[in-house]
Parts: structure tokens; C-alpha cells; sequence
């Protein structure tokens, strides 16, 4: 077991090592020299190189990274090119607003999918659970923009129930902060309602069909009880890889939702910085993102490890 | 010899497998899933055909007359802010979002199927790389991938589908590779390796046709996933530019005007679902024709 | 608990479905302590039938008749899920035979058997966690007290099903129901969980349904037989009378199939469709065996080969044709992650033997022996770790791919699973025509040309008895021993010398056992093959070899000529295997 986590975490220490420095070298190959870019095309030489000494671009390339790597670990992400801003404030309050309308619609979203994707297993024959599958089958379909889109034209335009975006932190005004959150939250968890759905009746089919279900039965639980007490731990493997999918997807996919609702997250952070081609905020985010995602799939490995005995020998 | 021969084997028992049928999954009739997703895809791949040589109007000819008309014998789907007809834009539109998924997920298939057969077929040292080198590629979403590039190389269609394809590198990898595990442990590898065959005709004789069908369901799922990206791509203006016309551009513009013009919303959004569902639908219907022990492993 | 004088009552129980009649108007019943076996092939409806007493069924098949178990006075058959289920586990329960999908693998087995007490509340939670361990006891699993604390894949295949079992009797039921329970098991641990069952059913009076395709095991359980084919029990009775005066062609034909040791005047074997020559009584003549003391009238259990040109050649020829020495082999499982630690596994720790051309060599072994092991190295597709190997002249120790041409072309394989070892993606055709392509095989013309290569193709799967038209079909087309008989075409295509067979037959059920084992044999003989042939089953190791190698924990711990071995072995285990394999003539003689 505990070789088994020192594993995970040795793998997960060298695909971020590696992970950064794509990142780095991705970025640098990027045409125009950032100094231009930050005083424009008639700066003087003295102001470039000077520019260029205070932001450290006038070092080579290891130096560089290796600076940037070293603020990274103090979580100092450096000074933006273009508006001189400190990065590393903005990009912790992006990530807040990211990681709660993420967090919550995963929520949302498995609050309603686990349940609807084990009656539609369990009634799989029924029209009803036919019904089910044919909805979250059309719902994986739908683009999520497109139900925010939807959403704010019933919702906020015609009915006005609620604001069509903006953001409100919640320590300013709790109220405020729920009722923006409403819309956003709903487009992005139905559709990964929808998703999971799908996952959770395939994986309960697969189980129905195991021999220690029927096992479950001989020993004189009927077919339900069999399941719940049985099946829906074994399930729950399969239905865990997808969360996690699933999370690391919304983590960047949640910036086109961000944009429906003008929620200053993460990934409008991202989309706007690279309009202004700061190179610098690009790349702190991307790694910030990309960490992220890494931190999931670690999750992940370690929840198989508490849900599955045989994956706690090491070999 | 032939006395002792009885070629007929039934004599004494019936030839079909002995399970029994309530549990069996194999379908001799191709399912509905499949049929409506051919049917779906069918009509998307045919509008698209049809658009390269006709459409009721310029979908891109601005008519200042004609701006934010409601939906009319005349103008199907209505027009936009610019007097654009948006069924045409809607059929021209289909364009772009096939050929997004077939180059992404060419690249993908092109790139990720040899290199998890290779890393099936050769699960030591060479393997593990090829699989580290996956899993960190895997910390790199599509989207993210795409958004990047369109920072370093200038957003674009050629962009986005470039990003999208290699972003979807690691799903083809990952299914190549469980894929040929599994025919490499079977006995008839075990039988051309003992008919001197080498390993390249291994993968390509045995291999590649027993992996083909879980390959193409990947096919028809990374699909979808390329049609949404793409759509949201062009959503944030990071995907096709103007005035190419793009189902996902057409929702973003559209958002000005709901409430009072939601047809600019509908159009488009209808379309992309249409697309994404027929590529989702023949996917699971794929899935339900190949063999359900190669189905478990995802 | 039993005021009724049966333990189960089946009348008329009917399985079908849609169209298809899976169990025709069966009828048994069975008293409280009897043991009662149900036999047949596969898809006989045995398996249905079993289920259907349970009320496990799948949703989609219909019934009708009645099942009636001790302690429940109506028909069970039509009854809710929930009504059926309070009867499972207590008046009735089942144990499967697969242990290793059985269990759940994510509970620990104690707490699997403890539940049967909890769900009908015959045990309070802290008393069945207790009762659990006692009965864990009771079917001898080791540290029953550790071993309920482990989970199910930590337990080896034996153990899990001792598990099952505990599970089983937990309430005393009125009825055992078993499913093939030792199939998946090592003949020694076969012996030893049939002996439990017995000893457990006996004890408790519980009845037994014992379900089976293996004659002898029925035999060696039970006291009352019935026979089912195609959904109708053709034929039930006492074992004895059953099975030395069937009265139906097809228990004959079972019991002709089953008898290793009978062979027809060509010295074949005997198949369902000769059974008519088979003479059923004879399973009850005394008979030599390391049961008994030797008797001199010997019925002829294995085929004296004629002198065939093959035999001829191997007096002529001093050199072995596999020749082994000092043959080690050792795994190392590869790492999991970057700091897993690498484990070693041992398979061959130091073989060595001969094989001459013209024999048939068998190699006896059960699961973890390293028989496979040793299998893949003689044919060049795993390397050994240490010691000589030579086969057909090449010496196979850190032979390179390139090398290995001329062994590919002189030895063939026939696989265990008729299934898996042909491409299904591919046609017959292809499939046979595969070793031809060899490069070795097209250097020597050896069909070099499409043409020939065709012409091969037909003429051998001619020769394995398969119509000519199979060239375009897919595997998927054939029933398990067609399957196996292509697989026998492959091999022999391209005449090797030597044809290493593993398991050829156990997949396989025993009248189309019978019918491959007599095409090897006729093959074997007419190409003048060298034959190695590994099986886990001493019955037919004892029919086809001329001599025998006994492997164990990657050792072989005996070899000699068959009969000695058979009559006098030398080695405990070889003793211990010998005994434990269950014959039909030492049961009845001992019914």
C-alpha cells in the first residue's frame, strides 16, 4: 500500500517536472520578442534592453527556466509582460472562481447521475430506463455553451429570475453569489450529468452481469439488495476514471461557460492573455491548469487504491 | 483412417454455445443506435456536399436590408445582425466541422495506434517510455492544447484541429495498447509466432484487424469530442475566424440578440447537437456489434 | 426442520426461451441425504435446470411446472424475487464453479459469510462474524481467523471454493445445490473439496444436487444419477446400474466416450457414434491399478502401436530429438511504477530429459508446475534462463529470432483453448495456411507457390476430416472440436516432426474428446510424429503417451514408461495424482 502510494507520488512529481518544461520550451517558441511586444514597435534600444533586464528575457534559456521553475515552487508566478501586474494574487483568485463553479457543478452533477444511471441499468428492459438512456444519450450531444446560451435567453432575459452573469464573491454578498452561480452551475452539471449518466449505467450493467451478484442472490438477497450491498462498490471503479476525466476537462472546458456568464475565471484569464500575448501569465496558467489535472489523475489513482484490495500489492 | 472420423460432431449434442441466451449480448441485426447515428451522420456529410456547390444564398454576403429577419419562407433559419442567411451559413458551416474531426482525428489514429500497438507488443522498457510520454500528454487537455497554440501559432482552423488531434493522441494510445495486450496473450499470436512470422506481420495480420473494431469506436467518439471542441474553439473567437462561417461563431454572435432574436441561438446549436449525437450514437452502436469481452476494456 | 420427506421436488419443469425449449418436462425429486447427480454435456440443460430450482434464472426465460423445497409448501416457480430469495441461502443454496469470479473482490471472505447469517437474521452481526470463522474452520481453511480477514484474490482457487461452500451450508439448508463446483480446480484439490462436500452433506443430511460433465466425479459423489441431453433427462437410476446397464444409446455413448481404457479393434477410442461396440459391464471387471493389487488380466489401456516406419526409425536413431539439460527458468514480473519493486518467480528450477523421435512423450502436471512454461520454451518462444535445450537439432539457448526457422519448421503446436487460438479475423484458410509462410518452410519449397499453398490447405483439412469448403469460413463458424481440428490442420500443415499438443482436449466435451484424441492418434502414426503432449489429466496422458514426465513446482519429479508409472509409481506426488484422479472402474468397484 505504501509502495503503491510512493509510486503515484514519484509519477506524479516526474510528468509535472516534465509537464513544466513543455510548457516552458512551448511557449518560447512563440515568434516576437516579448520586450517589443510589452513597449511597441518605436520603443528605443536602451528602453528594450533595459526591459529585457528587468524581466530577466536577456538571460538564456536554462536560467530562465530554472528562475521561473524556483518561483513556481514559492508560488511565485513573476510579473506580467504586459501589464506589469503581480501574477500570482490574480491567478490564485482565478483559480478560487474556477475550482467553485467546477467543484459545485461536479457536484450537481453526480447528485443526479449516480442515481438516474442505476435505475436506468436496473430497469434497462423498462421503458423507462430506455427513456433515461435515450435523454443522457441527447444531453452528451448538446454543447454546454449552448445550454448557457439557452439558459439566460428563458431564465435571465425573459423571465428574469436570475441575473444573466457577472460574479460576486461570496464573502462580499452570499446571496448574490448563489443566485449568479444558479445558471452557470446548470449548464455546465447537466451536461456532465448527462455524461456520467451514461457511464454509471454501463458500468451497473457490466456488474449485473458479474457472477458474485448472482452469488449475492443464491445467498438470499433479492435482485436490488444485491446490487446495492454488491454491485455499486464495484461500480464505482469504472465510474471514479470518468469523474476524474470528466473534472480535468471542465478545469479548461469551463472557460467557454465562463464566457457565457462573464465569470472572471481561470480560463478567461487564459483566452484574455493570450489576446494581449502576455507570455508570462500564458504560461503561468498553463502550468497552474496542467497541475491541476495531474493533481486529479494522482486522486484518482489513490481512490482506485481505497476502493480496490487487489490494487494494494505492489506488485 | 477416415473410420475413425466422425465428422459429424453433433451427433451427440447440439453445436451452439451452451449459455444461456438471457445473458448473451451478441445482436445479429444492427441496432437502432447504429441506424440513427449512420442516418444523423449521413445527413450532416450530405448537407456539407451539398453546401460545396449550393446554397440558397452567400453565406457570406451581407444584405443591410435583410438584418435580424425572423425565420420566412425566404430565409429558413432567418438572418443575422449583417443580413446573412443563416441556413446557408448553417449548411456551409457542416464544412468546417468535418473536416475538423476528420484531420484531429486522423492525427490522432495516424499517431496514437502505432505507438500503443508498439507499446503493447513490447511491454518492457520501450513501452513504459512510450506510456510515460501518453500520460504526460494526458495532463494536456485538447482545449488547452488549442488555446496555447493559438497563442504560439495564430488561432485558426488549422490550429485548433492540429491541437485537437494531438490532444486526443493519448485515448488512441491508451486503447491501441490494451488492445494488443490483449491479442498478445492469445494463443493464435502464440501460433504465428511458432509459424516464424515476423512482428510486423504479427501487428498487421493479427493485430491491427483484431484491434481495428475498438479503434473505431474511439474513431467515432473522439468525433463528437472534436466537433464540441471545435464549437467552443470558435465560441471563444479562438477557432475558425470570420467570415468563414462556423456553427460555434454563429452561437457566440447570436448572444446579443437573445431574447429577442433566440432562432440566431437555436440554428446553430441544433446543428452542432445533430452532429455530435450521430458520431456518439454510431459509436455505441460500433461498441454493441464488436466483441463485448473487448468492450470492458476502456 | 424437515417435516417433509424430500429436501427438493421437481415435476415438470419446462425452460424455454422465446421458441427454444432449453429444459423439457423435467422431473426429479430428491429425500433429505440423498445425493442425487445431474449429468450431461454442454448445453444439455443441466446447468438451466440447476438455476431454475434456485429461482436464479434470467428475467427472459420462462418456466413452467413446479419446484418445491423443503420447509416452503407452494411452487416456487412464479413466486416474487423476494419471496424466493427468504428460501435461498437457507432451505436451499449454491455453490458455482467458477471460484474466482464467485466471490466479490472487493469484500473480505469473512464478511461474505457472515452476511448469509446477517441477511436471514439466523445470527446476530457479532455471532456470525464468529460462526463465520467457525465455519471457515470447518472446511479446513488454513488460519481461519486470518483467512476471513483476506479477500477473495488472495485466496488460491481451492480455498475460494471452500469459502463457497462454508457460505452454503452456513444456514443447514435442506438442499446443496453444486454447479460443476471442482471443474475449475487441480485434480488434487478436486479430491480433497469433493471429500469435504461429501463428508459435509453426509453430516448434515443435507440433499445434493450435484451437477457435472465428469462421469467419474459423479460417480465417486453420488448414489443416484440422471442423465440429460438436449433438455431431457434420457436416463436416471443408482449410479451402478446406470452406468454398467444403460438402457439409452446416449448414456452409452457417454460412458463409451468417458472410458479411457476401452479401445475398438483399431485400438481407438470409442465415440458416441460407435458406442454400439462398447461393452458398459466391463467398468465393473476388476482391473490393475495402484488401487489394487496388480491382477494379470489387463484390459489394454493404451494402443500397442504398430511398427509403424516411425517406431522403425526411432530403434535406428541413437540421438534424442529433444534433448534437455539443466533447464531453468526464471520471471521477472516487470515493475510496477517507477519504485514497485520487481518480483522473481521461479518456473523451471532444473529440468532434464530426452525425447526420441517416434515417441509420444507426456508431461503431466498441475497448474503452476511450469508445464506451460517449459511448453513455450521447447518451441522456441520463451527464452530459457539457464541450461541446454535442443529441439530437432537447434540449440535453442539465446537463439535469436532468425535462428529459430528450421525448429519452426520441424515443430508444431496445438493449443488448449479451441477458441483463442485461432484468429478470428481471419478465414480457415488463412489460418491453416499461416506456417507455410514461414520463411524456412518457402526457402525449402515447401509450397512456394500460392497455388500449392492452396493445394495443401485443402488436402490437410481434408485429411483432419473438415469438408473443403471451411477454407473461406471464419472460426467463429465451428463447434469446440472443429475448432480444435483446425487447429490440428495448422500445426500439421507443413509436416513437422514433432507436435507439441497442451491440453488439446480438456476444453472440450468427452464424446468430442474422444473423436480428437483418435485423430491425433491417427495423425501422430501416420506422419511418423514425435508427439509431446501435456495434459493435467492422467486418464488421457495414459491412453496416447508411451511414457510420462510428472512436473511439479517446476521440477519433474518422475518419468518412466507410462504403464510403470500408472502401476507403480515411484514418487509420493506422482502416487498422490494417481489417487486422486477419479476413475469410473475405482468407483464402481468401491460403490
Amino acid at each position: 500500500m505504501a509502495r503503491r502510494l510512493l509510486s503515484s507520488l514519484g509519477q506524479f512529481l516526474a510528468t509535472l517536472l516534465v509537464a513544466t518544461a513543455l510548457i516552458f520550451v512551448m511557449l518560447r517558441v512563440m515568434p516576437g520578442d516579448p520586450a517589443v511586444v510589452a513597449l511597441g514597435i518605436n520603443a528605443t534600444p536602451e528602453a528594450l534592453a533595459q526591459w529585457r533586464a528587468e524581466y530577466g528575457t536577456d538571460q538564456s534559456l536554462a536560467v530562465q527556466y530554472l528562475q521561473w521553475m524556483g518561483g513556481l515552487v514559492r508560488g511565485d508566478f513573476g510579473m506580467s509582460y504586459v501589464t506589469s501586474q503581480d501574477l500570482s494574487p490574480l491567478i490564485a483568485d482565478r483559480v478560487q472562481v474556477t475550482l467553485i463553479l467546477v467543484g459545485l457543478s461536479m457536484v450537481v452533477a453526480l447528485l443526479v447521475a449516480v442515481p438516474l444511471g442505476v435505475l436506468a441499468a436496473v430497469r434497462h428492459r423498462h421503458p423507462s430506463g430506455v427513456a433515461l438512456a435515450g435523454i443522457s444519450q441527447v444531453g452528451v450531444a448538446v454543447p454546454n455553451f449552448l445550454v448557457g446560451v439557452l439558459l439566460v435567453a428563458v431564465f435571465a432575459v425573459h423571465l428574469g429570475w436570475f441575473p444573466s452573469g457577472g460574479w460576486v464573491a461570496p464573502a462580499d454578498d452570499p446571496v448574490q453569489f448563489l443566485r449568479r452561480l444558479v445558471l452557470p452551475v446548470i449548464a455546465l452539471g447537466s451536461v456532465q450529468a448527462a455524461i456520467i449518466t451514461r457511464y454509471v449505467r454501463s458500468a451497473v450493467l457490466e456488474i449485473m452481469r458479474e457472477d458474485f451478484l448472482r452469488t449475492a442472490r443464491a445467498k438470499g438477497l433479492t435482485k436490488g439488495a444485491a446490487l446495492v450491498r454488491h454491485g455499486l462498490r464495484n461500480a464505482g471503479v469504472p465510474v471514479v476514471t470518468i469523474v476524474g476525466v470528466q473534472l480535468a476537462a471542465m478545469l479548461i472546458g469551463s472557460v467557454v461557460i465562463e464566457r457565457v456568464f462573464v465569470i472572471p475565471g481561470l480560463g478567461s484569464l487564459l483566452v484574455d492573455s493570450v489576446g494581449n500575448r502576455d507570455l508570462l501569465a500564458v504560461q503561468a496558467i498553463v502550468a497552474v491548469l496542467v497541475l491541476l489535472v495531474i493533481v486529479i489523475n494522482l486522486l484518482v489513482d489513490l481512490a482506485y487504491t481505497v476502493l480496490d484490495p487487489r490494487l494494494r500489492k505492489a506488485a | 483412417m477416415a473410420t475413425s472420423l466422425d465428422t459429424t460432431e453433433s451427433v451427440g449434442m447440439p453445436v451452439p454455445a451452451p449459455s444461456i441466451p438471457g445473458r448473451s449480448r451478441r445482436r445479429s441485426r444492427p441496432g437502432t443506435q447504429l441506424v440513427v447515428g449512420a442516418v444523423l451522420i449521413a445527413l450532416v456529410a450530405l448537407v456539407a456536399l451539398v453546401s460545396l456547390v449550393w446554397t440558397p444564398y452567400d453565406p457570406v454576403a451581407t444584405v443591410a436590408s435583410d438584418r435580424l429577419q425572423f425565420p420566412s419562407a425566404a430565409h429558413w433559419f432567418g438572418t443575422d445582425r449583417f443580413g446573412r442567411d443563416v441556413f446557408s451559413a448553417v449548411m456551409v458551416g457542416s464544412q468546417i466541422t468535418l473536416i475538423v474531426g476528420f484531420i484531429a482525428v486522423g492525427i490522432a489514429v495516424i499517431v496514437g495506434v502505432p505507438l500503443g500497438i508498439l507499446a503493447g507488443m513490447r511491454p518492457g522498457r520501450l513501452g513504459d517510455v512510450i506510456m510515460r510520454g501518453n500520460d504526460i500528454l494526458l495532463a494536456f487537455p485538447g482545449l488547452l492544447l488549442a488555446i496555447v497554440f493559438g497563442a504560439v501559432f495564430g488561432a485558426g482552423t488549422v490550429t485548433a484541429m492540429v491541437a485537437l488531434g494531438i490532444g486526443s493522441i493519448p485515448a488512441f494510445a491508451r486503447v491501441a495498447r490494451s488492445g494488443t495486450l490483449q491479442v498478445m496473450k492469445t494463443d493464435y499470436v502464440f501460433a504465428a509466432r511458432a509459424a516464424n512470422r515476423s512482428e510486423f506481420r504479427i501487428a498487421l495480420r493479427h493485430v491491427l484487424p483484431n484491434i481495428s473494431g475498438m479503434i473505431v469506436v474511439q474513431c467515432s467518439v473522439n468525433f463528437g469530442i472534436a466537433v464540441l471542441a471545435e464549437a467552443g474553439l470558435s465560441f471563444l473567437g479562438l477557432g475558425t475566424m470570420p467570415p468563414t462561417p462556423s456553427w460555434g461563431r454563429m452561437l457566440q454572435e447570436s448572444q446579443q440578440f437573445l431574447g429577442s432574436h433566440d432562432y440566431l441561438a437555436i440554428a446553430p446549436g441544433i446543428a452542432i447537437a445533430v452532429a455530435v449525437l450521430g458520431f456518439n450514437l454510431l459509436g455505441d452502436g460500433l461498441r454493441d456489434r464488436f466483441d463485448p469481452k473487448m468492450r470492458s476494456s476502456r | 426442520m424437515t417435516c417433509t420427506d424430500f429436501a427438493v421436488d421437481v415435476r415438470g419443469l419446462t425452460v424455454s426461451a422465446g421458441a427454444t425449449t432449453l429444459v423439457d418436462d423435467v422431473t426429479f425429486r430428491i429425500a433429505p441425504g440423498e445425493k442425487v447427480g445431474l449429468i450431461g454435456e454442454s448445453g444439455s440443460g443441466k446447468s438451466v435446470t440447476s438455476l431454475a430450482v434456485m429461482g436464479l434464472l434470467p428475467d427472459t426465460l420462462t418456466t413452467s411446472g413446479s419446484v418445491t423445497v423443503a420447509g416452503s409448501d407452494d411452487n416456487l416457480l412464479g413466486r416474487s424475487d423476494a419471496r424466493v430469495a427468504k428460501l435461498r441461502g437457507s432451505a436451499m443454496s449454491m455453490v458455482f464453479q467458477e471460484p474466482m469470479t464467485a466471490l466479490n473482490p472487493l469484500m473480505r471472505v469473512g464478511r461474505q459469510v457472515a452476511e448469509i447469517m446477517t441477511i436471514h437474521r439466523t445470527a446476530s452481526t457479532s455471532e456470525a462474524s464468529r460462526r463465520a470463522v467457525e465455519l471457515l474452520t470447518d472446511v479446513g481453511l488454513p488460519n481461519p481467523a486470518e483467512s476471513a480477514q483476506a479477500y477473495p484474490h488472495q485466496l488460491s482457487g481451492g480455498q475460494r471454493q471452500r469459502v463457497m461452500l462454508a457460505m452454503a451450508l452456513a444456514n443447514d439448508p435442506a438442499l446443496l445445490v453444486c454447479d460443476e463446483p471442482t471443474t475449475a480446480l487441480d485434480v488434487t484439490v478436486q479430491k480433497q473439496v469433493l471429500d469435504l462436500v461429501l463428508r459435509s452433506v453426509t453430516q448434515r443430511g443435507t440433499g445434493l444436487l450435484f451437477i457435472t460433465h465428469d462421469l467419474a466425479v459423479v460417480a465417486s459423489v453420488c448414489e443416484r444419477v440422471l442423465v440429460m441431453n438436449r433438455g431431457v433427462v434420457v436416463e436416471e437410476g443408482p449410479i451402478e446400474t446406470v452406468f454398467t446397464r444403460p438402457q439409452h444409446p446416449y448414456t452409452r455413448g457417454l460412458l463409451a466416450a468417458s472410458d479411457l481404457t476401452a479401445t475398438d479393434a483399431d485400438g481407438r477410442l470409442f465415440t458416441i457414434a460407435t458406442a454400439a461396440g462398447y461393452d458398459p459391464s466391463r467398468l465393473r471387471a476388476p482391473e490393475t491399478s495402484v488401487h489394487e493389487q496388480p491382477v494379470a488380466s489387463v484390459v489394454a489401456p493404451a494402443p500397442t502401436p504398430d511398427p509403424t516406419p516411425a517406431s522403425a526409425e526411432r530403434a535406428a536413431s541413437p540421438s534424442p530429438i529433444v534433448s534437455v539439460r539443466g533447464l531453468t527458468k526464471t520471471y521477472v514480473r516487470s515493475r510496477s511504477g517507477l519504485f514497485g519493486r520487481a518480483a522473481r518467480v521461479d518456473a523451471l528450477r532444473g529440468l532434464d530429459f530426452e525425447i526420441h523421435e517416434g515417441e509420444r512423450f507426456g508431461i503431466v502436471g498441475e497448474s503452476g508446475s511450469g508445464k506451460s512454461t517449459l511448453l513455450r520454451i521447447l518451441s522456441g518462444l520463451d527464452q530459457p534462463t539457464s541450461g541446454e535445450v535442443d529441439v530437432v537439432g537447434t540449440s535453442l539457448r539465446g537463439a535469436k529470432e532468425k535462428d529459430l526457422g528450421e525448429l519452426r519448421r520441424s515443430l508444431q503446436i496445438v493449443f488448449q483453448d479451441p477458441m483463442g487460438s485461432l484468429d478470428p479475423r481471419m478465414s480457415v484458410g488463412d489460418i491453416v495456411a499461416e506456417p507455410l509462410l514461414n520463411p524456412a518452410n518457402l526457402r525449402s519449397g515447401l509450397a512456394a507457390s500460392p497455388a500449392e499453398r492452396r493445394r495443401l490447405v485443402a488436402e490437410m483439412l481434408d485429411h483432419v476430416g473438415l469438408p473443403t469448403t471451411s477454407v473461406e469460413r471464419f472460426p467463429h463458424e465451428f463447434s469446440g472440436g472443429q475448432r480444435q481440428r483446425i487447429s490440428i490442420a495448422r500445426a500439421l500443415v507443413c509436416r513437422p516432426r514433432v507436435l507439441v499438443a497442451d491440453e488439446p482436449v480438456s476444453a472440450l466435451d468427452v464424446s468430442v474428446r474422444a473423436q480428437v484424441l483418435n485423430l491425433l492418434a491417427d495423425l501422430v502414426d501416420e506422419y511418423g510424429l514425435t508427439l509431446v503432449f501435456v495434459s493435467h489429466d492422467l486418464g488421457v496422458v495414459r491412453h496416447l503417451c508411451d511414457r510420462v514426465a510428472v512436473m511439479r513446482d517446476g521440477r519433474i519429479v518422475e518419468t518412466g514408461p507410462t504403464e510403470r508409472l500408472y502401476e507403480s509409481p515411484t514418487h509420493d506426488y506422482t502416487r498422490q495424482l494417481v489417487l486422486a484422479t477419479p476413475t469410473l472402474q475405482h468407483t464402481l468397484e468401491h460403490a
